[in-house]
């Protein structure tokens, strides 16, 4: 009930535009969907098959493909998420303030598995879990930290026009922080450590490289995928909480 | 009434400050209440790091990370009279630019910090600190101000974001402490050569840069958002 109560907050005043917004989250989830899926399979099977096996970490080497991509996407989530709210403020439309709860809830779901996959490969390439003189990985946890607080900030707020409101700019100062955070968390670390992860960069044989911008493309596309289809349920729910208030009433 | 016109941003700031820093004097509320707080913590980090005295990167560690506390206890009070009193509501009816409110109180939590750091300082000196008084610590005056400027105006934003939910002094210290992380950083390392047992002055610039891109990134952030947040 807890649950159903504060869902319904982000639609408790009619929205604006015609058509119901369960439509217009739902357009084209089922060709992303399909697209991730293929994507994702296609840059699993090229990592273990067409990709060259790391000449210094070896099979190791493997989860690169999972935990960068999908780092990225997450980061681009969240900033994401902080355009969506200047959307919100300026236009006052509560669909875009459900789409930038709904960006930063799933990037902070996503972001746990981002700082799992690099404490593993932490593990296997350095022999510890987590590694401070990496600046990449801490400026990962500080920017979860923050976003972690996003939620109970939220529901701490009773009036939902408040509630939207302070959400999103709560979305917009932690979008500004994210590279502010990064420049300055590198620039502690970076004379102390070489830079590891350089492989990202333009030192990266070909194949690698394919293979990596083919799992980035895919795991942006099940970003799409995961949020349009989270932005359906959610507004499918709250009009179907609304559609049984009428019928009580 | 007829022709006045209301306040520029300034003026109304000027105005609001005045009230706060004379609400200030007469009760040394925070002041009195911050002071302490950063006394008791020295004297935990004393005991917690079983150390007499501190020098380098502990030193400056400790100091930061001590004034970073004690402003989460000022940024929990800075709108916390307008609200218990109703004034937030006055201010919010009066004819004046919103962004008045947001110079006044960035005015006055950068104020309060500073006034704190020069008496937190001396205590750190008298309890802690190993090397002794030298004219190269001077050079924590820029890094003091301009992390002052950062914290009070990412403290009044979080301020204004907090006031209106139900969690306030929960939810300050869990916004702020990330936050400020960046500002940490660059205070925290910037200050690291300056309290060491031979103190010297070199490469504060890459620091000093960092902390003025931050603070100049969120003073235009809040100058553009704050409406947004006080807004009834």
């Amino acid at each position: 009930m807890a649950t159903r109560q504060s869902d319904s907050r982000f639609f408790s005043s009619p929205t604006r535009g015609g058509n119901s917004p369960d439509h217009q989250f739902s357009r084209g989830l089922v060709p992303i969907a399909f697209g991730a899926a293929a994507l994702l399979l296609l840059a699993g099977a090229m990592a273990f098959f067409y990709a060259p096996i790391d000449a210094d970490q070896g099979m190791r080497q493997k989860i690169f493909y999972l935990h960068v991509p999908l780092a990225i996407v997450v980061l681009g989530g969240f900033v994401a998420s902080g355009i969506m709210a200047i959307q919100y403020l300026r236009t006052r439309d509560r669909a875009w303030d459900l789409r930038s709860y709904v960006a930063i809830h799933l990037s902070l779901i996503l972001g746990v598995a981002v700082l799992l996959t690099g404490a593993i490969w932490a593990k296997t390439s350095w022999g510890v879990y987590w590694e401070w003189k990496e600046p990449t990985l801490v400026s990962f946890l500080i920017v979860f930290l923050l976003y972690a607080v996003y939620q109970p900030m939220r529901f701490a707020i009773e009036d939902p026009d408040r509630q939207a409101q302070s959400a999103a700019v709560y979305a917009i100062v932690c979008g500004a922080f994210v590279p502010l955070n990064f420049m300055a968390v590198r620039m502690a670390t970076s004379l102390v450590h070489p830079r590891v992860l350089s492989a990202t960069g333009e030192n990266m044989p070909g194949e690698m490289r394919l293979t990596f911008y083919t799992a980035l493309i895919g795991f942006a596309l099940l970003w799409v995928a995961l949020w349009k289809f989270e932005l359906t349920a959610k507004s499918l729910k709250m009009r179907l909480g609304k559609l049984r208030a009428q019928v009580v009433s | 009434m007829t022709g006045r016109k209301p306040p520029g941003v300034f003026a109304a700031a000027a105005t609001i400050l005045r009230k706060d820093l004379r609400l200030e004097l007469r009760t040394l509320e925070t002041l009195t209440a911050t002071l302490i707080f950063t006394t008791s913590t020295f004297v935990v980090f004393h005991f917690a790091l079983s150390r007499d005295q501190l020098d380098g990167d502990l030193a400056a560690g400790v100091f930061w990370v001590t004034i970073l506390f004690a402003s989460a206890l000022t940024i929990n009070r800075l709108l916390a009279n307008e609200r218990s009193q109703g004034g937030y509501e006055a201010l919010l009816l009066s004819p004046i630019d919103r962004n008045a409110l947001l110079v006044a109180k960035v005015g006055f939590l950068f104020l309060a910090l500073t006034v704190l750091e020069i008496f937190a300082f001396a205590a750190y000196t008298l309890l802690l600190l190993g090397p002794g008084l030298s004219t190269e610590m001077l050079a924590l005056i820029p890094v003091c101000l301009l992390a002052n400027l950062g914290l009070a105006t990412i403290g009044t934003i979080v301020s204004a974001l907090a006031t209106d939910s139900n969690a306030r002094e929960l939810l300050v210290p869990l916004m702020t402490l990330p936050l400020f992380t960046p500002l940490l950083i660059a205070a925290a390392e910037a200050t690291t050569p300056l309290l060491a047992i031979e103190p010297n002055v070199v490469d504060l610039g890459q620091w000093l840069g960092m902390m003025a891109l931050y603070d100049a990134v969120f003073v235009l952030l809040a100058s553009a958002i704050f409406e947004y947040i006080v807004e009834d």
